[in-house]
């Protein structure tokens, strides 16, 4: 028995991406079916870090940070869970006196976008935050920041579209899509044929073929950001840890376990599983026992990684596609989507209803490459600026 | 055969032990990892420092099979890379992390055995955690290894050989057994009727201890329904029903298990196929009757690779000692092969007869209630799971796992997890083998943040 | 009050160490789990409910009996073997 769908938007891709978007549209009466080939949030979305952070940011991408910002409080009444979201702050160190000037610049750059990043200094640093050990030149502090539980965040987003309306399919791979006379034409799982009026591709790691299909290829590859979680611990990490440069990133929840990332893991035979390296977990766990004393004696218990698309600029691709109308991409968020997620979910439910976001989103238009690499050709400009690895 | 023959053997119980010696006496030398100070495994687990007790003492019946494995391992000591006290906490691309202490390293190899045997497997019951509850296992390796019993009036609970073996053991140290209290019904037992033309000495043993155990008036009871452990920081009690009459008994401690559940983590790191085995109610690794796993050059034998017990274990690991000897090339003894197999087989027949007369309590799925511990790591009760079933449309285990941490703990799903999925299965009217297995990620036990790498060893 | 019962090796000789500061002996041989628990009912609280905990399978799978030790470090206490001298400590209090 085949089962037929007629919607207004179809996603293909449960992420924490594809389900805000599902749920943002659902409340605007769109009809919307959301197609995930696992669980929604199994994948990055779920197995991210957990870090709620603006800092860092590139400039370009403040503005829908903020408005994403602006949503994590509410996620009890948005999505009937808080997610373990704390405002703890985000504190990025500095190791040497060029990683302390860096952040010092990127304060500059960032001074009129709403972030109030507060610089502290090497001896201040050592008084507030007496847990940090090592030579740690000084630090940003962006109070605002915070993080939360991805596990429960992203599974919630899709639980809570479901009962907003949407038919949620998981365990439905999308095996093709094409576009119709009106909308698009989709086969998925082993007997799904959907109509839509809108497609959404927000297939994460997975929307490269998506994308391909109508003409738009692009350079995206996976990525598996791996963590290292220690056994409960007295509470002693009151913010949420980055390093200027990368190598390190922790924070500690409420339950007592700290989590530590800063290395990447590796695919399994079957690709849509990964894992951390022997290695890079013991280069982690080191690290994170030679910055904080209270882990010196501690037990790493567990690991997860998860699979995620990186983009040549590290900059998602976000809006509608270049060939094809109707089409919108939001995939390639390159280890750092998952606070501004939600953000980006209302900005494609505008975009199906209105044609257009009140966020300014040009920057991560998908033409973005084809012109890049015309330029390079013409100018041969210097690389893109490498920015803080996944988190 | 090349200078390349460097195979990892992991695990010094019965069946690494065998598997270690056949491929010595062929000249190859394997590296023997094991997380134990000496030899044995747990069932032939020996003291950290000899005592007034004799090996008799000790092993009972299996004394001599006892001595002769020690012996064996003594023997080919310095043929072998043995690295005790150590955890293979992952495992990739022909290499095994291993940590000893605080160091680890990382140790490369050509064919990997894994003999990583069992553990107990449990059910939780109200008063499961408290002070004064082991396992069967723990139990008896308290007496064993350490000469003590767990309190000073016992009383061991749930299903399987090893439910007498235990309490038996304990009376004939000394110790006060209260009474065993078996969950199988006494009807089951005459299954072991048909066991008596495959495995008589072992069947006649088991009725032995029941009826030494009977004897010296130690209150055996069939058909037991455990309703809880009784107790405010530690083991005061232990009731239960039969019939539907309540029994409450004075105890202050508990030594239970409900036969034994594989460590396959190693196997899952190593990307062995799983199988899910209807006489363990478990996920194991696939495996052909040699012992060779779905990965070239995997080989797995003895508890890990399925419930066989020690005998089988010795066999297997010869077995896949000897499988190894073939893949590379080397000539092996074909008689010898045939008699393995024979045996195997025999045994796995003869589980099929201690599978129907100690039968898993299938009722306890549904019958226990929200507010019981689970995971007792994590501390999340039973009706989380029935909670996510309901609520969330949970049907797969990992899933459940991340939504209720169930299994997430330090433990990694080794005391909860066969208990989440039946009670998985149950909420969702499946069988267990529909729910799932826990993915393995390393470490596969706690290993210090500060461990110290080294160079590898070439 | 005691948990495990001696039955054998009483003739072993003595190995001091302290338990939560208070001077105790065990025999040559012993585990930490048996070390303690020949003396006290319990290893440590539990991580969220405090509710106190003893070990469980004594074989190293159950993670249910780490203790510390005087200096700050941790140790599985049924597969440790007690040593002369040993500070241990049973975590009396549950995490802050």
């Amino acid at each position: 028995m085949s089962n037929a769908l007629h919607r207004d938007v179809a996603i293909i891709g449960g992420g924490l991406v594809g389900s805000s978007a599902a749920l943002a549209l659902r409340r605007m009466d769109f009809s919307v079916v959301l197609l995930d080939k696992g669980f929604c949030g199994a994948q990055a979305s779920g197995v991210n870090y957990g870090g709620v952070r603006r800092q860092g940011r590139p400039a370009e991408q403040i503005a829908l940070s903020q408005r994403a910002h602006a949503i994590w409080p509410r996620l009890k009444g948005l999505i009937g869970i808080d997610g373990e979201f704390v405002r703890s702050g985000h504190l990025k160190l500095a190791r040497t006196e060029a990683e302390m000037a860096s952040l010092e610049a990127y304060a500059g750059r960032v001074a009129d976008l709403g972030l109030d990043l507060e610089l502290i200094g090497g001896n201040q640093l050592r008084g507030r935050f007496p847990w940090i050990a090592g030579d740690v030149m000084g630090a940003s502090l962006c109070a605002g920041d915070g993080h939360a539980n991805p596990r429960l965040v992203s599974a919630a987003f899709a639980d809570a579209a479901r009962r907003a309306g949407v038919d949620v399919l998981e365990q439905t791979r999308v095996s093709h899509v094409e576009k119709a006379l009106e909308g698009f034409c989709l086969s998925a799982g082993s007997n799904t044929e959907i109509k839509a009026r809108f497609v959404i591709n927000s297939a994460g790691a997975w929307a490269g073929p998506f994308a391909e299909a109508f003409g738009e290829p692009v350079p995206l590859h996976a990525i598996y950001p791996s963590m290292i979680v220690t056994e409960p611990l007295d509470v002693f990490m009151s913010v949420n840890i980055g390093a200027e440069g990368g190598g390190i990133y922790a924070r500690q929840v409420e339950r007592g376990n700290c989590i530590v990332g800063g290395m990447r893991g590796e695919p399994l035979a079957e690709p849509d599983f990964s894992r951390p390296t022997g290695s890079g977990a013991v280069t982690i766990m080191n690290r994170a026992a030679a910055l904080f004393p209270a882990l010196r004696h501690a037990y790493a218990i567990r690991s997860w990684s998860g699979t995620e698309g990186e983009m040549a600029d590290r900059n998602p691709v976000i809006g509608f596609s270049r060939t094809t109308p109707n089409l919108i991409h939001a995939f390639g968020f390159s280890g750092a989507g998952f606070q501004i997620a939600p953000g980006v979910g209302e900005v494609l439910a505008e975009l199906v209803r209105d044609g257009e976001s009140r966020t300014p989103i040009q920057a991560f238009a998908i033409d973005r490459f084809a012109r890049t690499t015309q330029d390079s050709r013409a100018d041969n400009g210097p690389e893109p600026k490498k920015r803080e690895a996944a988190q | 055969m090349s200078d390349a023959t460097r195979p990892l053997i992991v695990g010094a119980g019965p069946a690494g032990i065998r598997a270690a010696q056949i491929l010595v006496s062929s000249g190859i030398r394997p590296a023997v990892i094991d997380e134990a100070p000496s030899g044995g495994g747990q069932i032939y687990r020996q003291r950290l420092v000899a005592d007034e007790r004799s090996a008799k003492d000790l092993y009972g019946s299996e004394a001599a099979k006892a001595t002769a494995l020690h012996g064996t391992f003594a023997g080919i000591r310095d043929r072998i890379d043995y690295y005790p006290e150590t955890l293979v906490w992952n495992l990739r691309d022909k290499a095994a992390d291993a940590v000893t202490g605080h160091r680890t390293r990382r140790i490369p190899f050509s064919h990997l055995i894994l003999a990583t045997g069992a553990t107990d497997r449990v059910l939780p019951f109200p008063g499961w955690t408290l002070p004064g509850v082991f396992t069967l296992g723990g139990s008896q390796i308290a007496l064993k290894s350490q000469g003590c019993a767990i309190g000073e009036e016992v009383v061991f609970l749930g299903s399987g050989p090893l439910l007498y073996l235990v309490a038996w053991q304990y009376v004939k140290a000394g110790a006060n057994v209260a009474a065993v209290l078996d969950t199988s019904q006494f009807s089951a037992k005459l299954h072991l009727l048909r066991g008596l033309f495959a495995q008589p000495s072992v069947v006649l043993r088991g009725f032995r201890y029941a009826a030494e155990l009977m004897a010296r008036g130690v209150a055996v009871r069939f058909g037991v329904q455990p309703v809880r452990i009784d107790g405010a920081t530690r083991v005061e009690g232990v009731v239960w029903r039969e019939r539907d009459v309540e029994h409450r008994l004075a105890c202050d401690a508990i030594g239970y298990g409900f036969s034994l559940r594989s460590e396959t983590q190693l196997a899952d790191l190593a990307g062995c196929r799983f199988v899910f085995d209807a006489r363990d109610r478990a996920w194991r690794p696939e495996r052909d009757g040699a012992g060779r796993t779905t990965m070239p050059g995997v080989y797995i034998a003895g508890d890990g690779a399925g419930i066989a017990g020690a005998d089988a274990a010795e066999l297997a690991g010869e077995r896949a000692g000897l499988a190894l000897l073939e893949d590379v090339g080397l000539s092996v003894d074909h008689v010898r092969i045939g008699v393995l197999e024979r045996k195997l087989a025999s045994i796995s027949k003869f589980r099929d007869v201690l599978e129907a007369a100690f039968p898993f309590p299938q009722a306890w799925a549904n019958g226990i209630s929200d507010d019981v511990t689970l995971c007792r790591c994590e501390e999340i009760a039973i009706g989380a799971v029935r909670d996510a079933v309901r609520d969330q449309g949970v049907f797969e285990l990992n899933r459940l796992k991340a939504l209720t941490r169930v299994g997430m703990g330090r433990c990694q799903g080794r005391m909860c997890g066969n208990a989440a999925v039946e009670v998985l299965a149950a909420a969702c009217g499946q069988s267990p083998d529909a729910v799932g297995r826990l993915r393995a990620q390393p470490p596969i036990k706690p290993i210090p943040l500060g461990v110290m790498a080294e160079e590898e060893t070439a | 009050m005691a948990l495990l019962k001696r039955l054998a090796r009483h003739e072993l000789p003595v190995v001091s160490f302290t338990l939560n500061g208070e001077a105790c002996s065990g025999r040559v041989g012993d585990t930490v789990l048996t070390a303690i628990l020949t003396q006290s009912d319990r290893l440590r609280p539990s991580d969220f409910s405090g509710a106190p905990r003893a070990g469980f399978c004594q074989m190293g799978a159950c993670q249910d009996c780490w203790v510390l030790t005087g200096d700050g470090g941790r140790i599985r206490a049924c597969s440790t073997a007690l040593e002369p001298g040993m500070r241990l400590q049973t975590m009396m209090e549950p995490r802050s």
